[in-house]
């Protein structure tokens, strides 16, 4: 994964809440078998209307999604996380976001910066009068900034570290794998198994 | 200081206790796998060269894109049949046992876990869907995952993950029943409601009391399966008698002095007196009557008997326009009696409400009538074994009979990405989980019910529950 230091890019200002992963991508989408060309399912539905925001100049540029609250919820697919990704978004900012959502754009390497809904209406009402208005996302300094704002978002200090040092999961967990051997031996002989002629 | 039940399984389960900012990394005793959320963690495993650790802790079953008629036939659809053989590739190359499509066993991942005695209590339970919290029902901790944790958990067997906090949702009635008419499934629509969509954000949720404890295993699902729409990664019920009886005899549950120990193990798992949680929320079950939803997402229902709300009553603003947003997706009037809404489609299925009761709830109510005209009423088992089961008590009869299509299983309308959608505009009553926009199909309208509820729109073709059938 690529480190993730600090991101500037047009925001775009999502005025919805409750934007849930079926809206991201709907279930359609999620028959390829690929991790990459997801951006055509990114709110598919939503940008068959002329007027949303992704379809107009120059908010199709965007690379900071500004969301109202409860971003992310339902489905747990990451093609969510691939379809902002590939689209070209590197940051999503919201008030608050679903977990299994949060947990997979650190995974994926997108971040999401959670801020209080007032930032969020201050950001919102710059980037509608403004409109191509760049966002700087610093993640080293937790701090977005736009003109003349400037506000601290939150984020996982463990999501934060991994992030700036775009580190894989994987490869940290395999660091423990001597816990892993000790924890399986110690394992009750009834926990059930999926087959009877067990490997492993 | 006592311990909830939350906290004890996942003591239970930590290989090593994260230090500082850094999660706990906690093993995991059952991987369950499907076929939509999996081949790019099968593909990051090649491009690493690394095995599955666990094939024996892990299963793969077929049910998102399966068709669930013409099942003897080859996929139609060739991205769908792709993802379904992609399935199969991997599970032949890494050694995971898989029930494919017309395999005795197949079904939803989370109606066959439990039913071949898979899930128990106090595991940890991870699947690439956000309905793995139905396990819970066991006194389980088990939660949806991404896929980049699906590649971990087939590379490792483990996930690091931050403590969730815990919350009680404390369901008490007088007699510890729920009135005639209301279900599990109202029961859990009605907490949606009260913390929203996103109130259980980093919580694990424990459902408590009376109502709860006399509630068949079935039923539990129900609930801890739509933990994951107010918000919550895991919903869980303390193990009791039962629990145990659903278990015992199950294909893999513990057999002889094993069970024995199993059960002495499992008696540990309860929230301690002493115990608190970080919040608490409590229903009184004495005021819930069959719900519905009226929304585009799964906070937003109300009792069948109220009127679809006006949206100029609500004061937060974002809340108005979300409602606003929704009537006008859901084609709905404000001040419009629930009751007076029709519908063109009725499902009845999925992971929520796709079990052997939930089929036996519904037929009761539609036996000897008929679905409405211009109604088309689906019924789709959860599981192969739900399908027989059903035929062999004579469900699959009573429901042809009063003319609804009996299909095979899957998971069908609830998500659409098989041939089973709404078009644009349908409106259904639906027992799934999610009514977001266009899930049961592009422009498709959802309306969340029970099974009672289903059955009984079905026969009126406005949503009904059975006290308005003749």
């Amino acid at each position: 994964m690529e480190p993730f230091t600090a991101h500037t890019g047009i925001g775009v200002p999502l005025r919805r809440s409750n934007v849930d992963t079926d809206q991201i991508i709907p279930a359609v989408y999620l028959k390829r078998v690929t991790r990459t060309g997801f951006e055509d399912g990114l709110f598919s539905a939503w940008r068959q209307d002329e007027h949303f925001i992704l379809n107009v100049e120059p908010f199709s540029r965007g690379s900071v999604l500004v969301a109202g609250p409860d971003f992310g919820t339902g489905s747990s697919r990451e093609h969510a996380v691939w379809a902002l990704m590939d689209y070209g978004f590197r940051v999503v900012i919201s008030a608050r976001f679903a977990d299994i959502f949060r947990g997979n754009s650190g995974k994926g390497g997108l971040l999401t910066a959670q801020c209080a809904q007032d930032d969020v209406e201050l950001l919102w009402k710059l980037l509608e009068n403004e409109p191509g208005t760049e966002v700087t996302v610093d993640l080293a300094e937790k701090v977005i900034s736009a003109k003349d704002l400037s506000m601290r978002f939150d984020v996982d200090d463990y999501v934060r570290w991994r992030l700036l040092e775009g580190l894989d999961d994987i490869g940290l967990t395999l660091r423990s794998a001597d816990a892993i051997d000790e924890f399986e031996a110690n394992r009750p002989a009834r926990m059930p198994r999926t087959v009877t002629s067990a490997s492993g | 200081m006592g311990r909830t039940l939350a906290e004890k399984v996942w003591d239970a389960h930590l290989v090593r206790a994260g230090q500082g900012a850094e999660p706990d990394l906690l093993y995991i005793d059952l991987h369950l796998v499907h076929e939509v959320t999996s081949p790019q963690a099968f593909d990051g495993l090649r491009l690493a060269g690394r095995p599955v650790r666990r094939p024996d802790l892990t299963i793969a079953t077929e049910d998102h894109n399966v068709p669930t008629k013409d099942v003897d036939l080859p996929i139609a659809d060739p991205v769908s049949r792709t993802q379904v053989e992609t399935l199969r590739r991997n599970c032949a190359e890494f050694g995971v046992p898989l029930y494919p499509m017309n395999h005795a066993e197949q079904g939803i991942v989370h109606v066959v876990g439990p039913q071949l005695g898979l899930t128990q209590p106090g595991m940890t339970v991870v699947c690439g869907d956000s309905h793995t919290s139905t396990h819970g029902a066991f006194g389980s901790m088990a939660f949806g995952i991404g896929t980049s944790e699906v590649e971990h958990v087939l590379a490792t067997q483990t996930l690091p993950l931050k403590r969730f906090k815990t919350m009680a949702i404390n369901i008490n009635s007088a007699d510890g029943t729920l009135r005639p008419g209301v279900t599990s499934k109202d029961v859990v629509l009605a907490v949606i409601a009260k913390i929203g969509t996103g109130g259980g954000q980093g919580y694990v949720l424990e459902y408590r009391g009376n109502v709860i404890e006399n509630l068949s295993m079935e039923a539990r699902m129900t609930v801890c399966n739509m933990s994951i729409e107010a918000g919550a990664r895991a919903g869980m019920i303390a193990p009791d008698a039962i629990t145990y009886d659903y278990l015992n005899g199950r294909d893999h549950a513990p057999k002889g002095a094993a069970w024995d120990e199993a059960v002495v193990a499992w008696e540990q798992l309860h929230t301690d007196d002493d115990a608190t949680f970080d919040e608490e929320v409590t229903i009184d079950a004495d005021t819930l009557t069959p719900f519905v939803t009226w929304g585009t997402n799964p906070g937003q229902g109300l009792p069948l008997s109220e009127r679809v709300p006006d949206p100029q009553q609500i004061a937060d603003e974002n809340e108005r326009i979300a409602a606003e947003r929704a009537l006008a997706y859901m084609g709905l009037e404000a001040g419009t009696p629930l009751r007076e809404v029709p519908v063109d489609t009725v499902f009845v299925g999925s992971c929520t409400n796709g079990r052997i009761e939930d089929l036996r709830a519904a037929a009761e109510v539609i036996k000897g009538r008929k679905v409405a005209d211009g109604v088309r009423m689906l019924v789709v088992p959860g599981s192969m074994r739900v399908r027989f089961q059903a035929e062999k008590e004579g469900l699959s009869d009573v429901f042809t009979a009063a003319g609804a299509e009996w299909r095979s299983a899957g998971c069908s309308m609830c998500l659409g990405m098989n041939p089973d959608q709404l078009a644009p505009g349908e409106r259904s009553a639906s027992t799934s989980n999610r009514n977001f926009e266009g899930r049961q199909g592009k422009g498709g309208r959802t309306h969340l019910v029970s099974p009672l509820v289903a059955a009984a729109t079905a026969v009126r073709g406005t949503l009904s529950s059975p006290e308005d059938l003749d």
